[in-house]
């Protein structure tokens, strides 16, 4: 199917205007098949007929239906074996002294698409259950896909899904079977709770996140954009919480709010505003 | 390099399964049944076998079970792959001795998935 450049504008405009993506030339080739079943299911014949139908704006549901086709929602669980496990070793091993006092911690998963990566984190930590045993945990999961969302809070995942980083033995000790399906059981769904949310829109949940995944969704935002979630991010961040990106991802030069964590490759913290002079250590000013 | 040896009945499973090793780094080696696969073992234990449950002369289940008993300088790791994904299969597999499960068909992130969880990816 040919698609004209002016859809193809009006359609990555759309897409950017809602979830701050750009639509990537290596992506622009799959629009058609992207939008296929949407067109299917509303009869509509060609790609420029359904921008048309876009453009025209009567059918509010279009634009949210074209949006999440044109998103990207892969996942799995326990995506990247070794960082989940630095994630669940040291970095929250830390974090479990740091917050010793308070017994809270509390962790936002951004662009959380099916719930496979938050549930991760929660399958990890109730199989920690002595370590943090007392403790508040509060796992709150955002994307700006309803369907992804939607999906996740079911926690149901195909066979394929749920072999796709997913050790057999946790898959038989926190699931149950569905027709040909599995579910995720509801102690662990509970743990989670899942918002539909913009990253371009301010933050809806109250900060102070001791952990921040951010996993392989910024990397569809253009330079400014990533920027500009990072500073928010930054904000929403404890002093000394770790933000988990992606495997493949680095923002190295991309933002002056966060730095690796010398502690775990792959991990950023919270960039040191650098101290005050210590007068005390002056000669002279003791 | 790491190896894998591929024990499946068909050819075709094990030249896409050895596409997929290669494309990983994996030298990889066939057999075509339990048995061939036993023989591979004791020969040089590879690091892990993707191993199929229903092939003739000797089932994968059977292999595990006769891999306990057999003399081998190092226990490789085994990824049993099949087409039943009932619960009581997976625990059967788990029981003889498997270390992970996968249903066929996999794709290449399924797999490097698992060998990563069995710890020789
Ligand atoms: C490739 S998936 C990654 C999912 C998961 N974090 C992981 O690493 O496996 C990217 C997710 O980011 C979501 N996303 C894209 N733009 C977003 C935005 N502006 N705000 C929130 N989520 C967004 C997509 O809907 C998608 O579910």
């Amino acid at each position: 199917m040919e698609l004209s450049a002016a859809a193809t504008r009006i359609l990555a405009g759309l897409l950017e205007a809602r979830t701050g993506q750009q639509l990537s030339t290596g992506r622009q080739w799959r629009l058609d098949t992207a939008l296929v079943p949407i067109m299917r299911a509303r009869g509509i014949e060609s790609v420029d007929l359904l921008v048309a139908a876009l453009v025209g704006g009567r059918d509010a549901r279009l634009a949210d239906a074209v949006i999440e086709a044109l998103l990207n929602n892969e996942t799995s669980f326990f995506r990247d074996h070794g960082p989940f496990q630095q994630l669940m070793g040291p970095v929250l091993s830390r974090l479990h002294s740091a917050r010793a006092g308070a017994r809270r911690l509390r962790v936002w998963s951004v662009g959380c698409s099916t719930g496979q990566e938050p549930y991760s984190l929660a399958m990890g930590l109730a199989e920690q259950a002595d370590l943090w045993r007392g403790w508040t945990i509060d796992i709150q999961a955002t994307d700006v896909s309803r369907s992804a969302t939607a999906r996740a809070r079911e926690g149901l995942y195909t066979q394929f899904e749920v072999q796709r980083g997913l050790p057999v033995r946790q898959l038989l000790r926190w699931f149950d079977r569905e027709g040909e399906q599995w579910r995720l059981v509801q102690a662990l769904r509970e743990k989670v709770r899942f918002h539909v949310h913009s990253l371009t829109e301010p933050m809806p949940l109250p900060g102070m996140f001791d952990v921040i995944l951010c996993r392989n969704v910024l990397l569809y935002f253009p330079p400014p954009m990533r920027r500009a979630v990072l500073d928010r991010l930054g904000r929403a961040i404890a002093p000394d919480g770790v933000l988990m990106l992606g495997a493949g991802e680095t923002i190295i030069d991309q933002t002056e709010r966060f730095e690796p964590d010398p502690a775990a490759r792959g991990f950023y913290r919270l960039r040191e505003t650098p101290r005050p002079i210590q007068l005390a250590a002056i000669p002279g000013f003791a | 390099m790491k190896t894998c040896l591929v024990v499946d009945d068909s050819k075709v499973v094990r030249k896409v399964a050895r596409h997929i090793l290669e494309r990983l780094d994996f030298s990889v080696r066939e057999a075509a049944d339990g048995q061939e696969a036993l023989a591979e073992c004791q020969d040089m234990p590879p690091d892990v076998v993707l191993l199929d449950w229903n092939m003739p002369v000797m089932s994968g289940i059977d292999f595990l079970r006769a891999l306990r008993f057999a003399n081998i300088a190092r226990r490789p790791k085994i990824v049993l792959c099949t087409t039943e994904n009932g619960i009581g299969h997976i625990r059967v597999a788990i029981d003889a001795g498997a270390d992970e499960y996968m249903m066929k068909p996999f794709d290449r992130e399924t797999l490097e998935s698992k060998l990563q969880i069995v710890g020789v990816a």
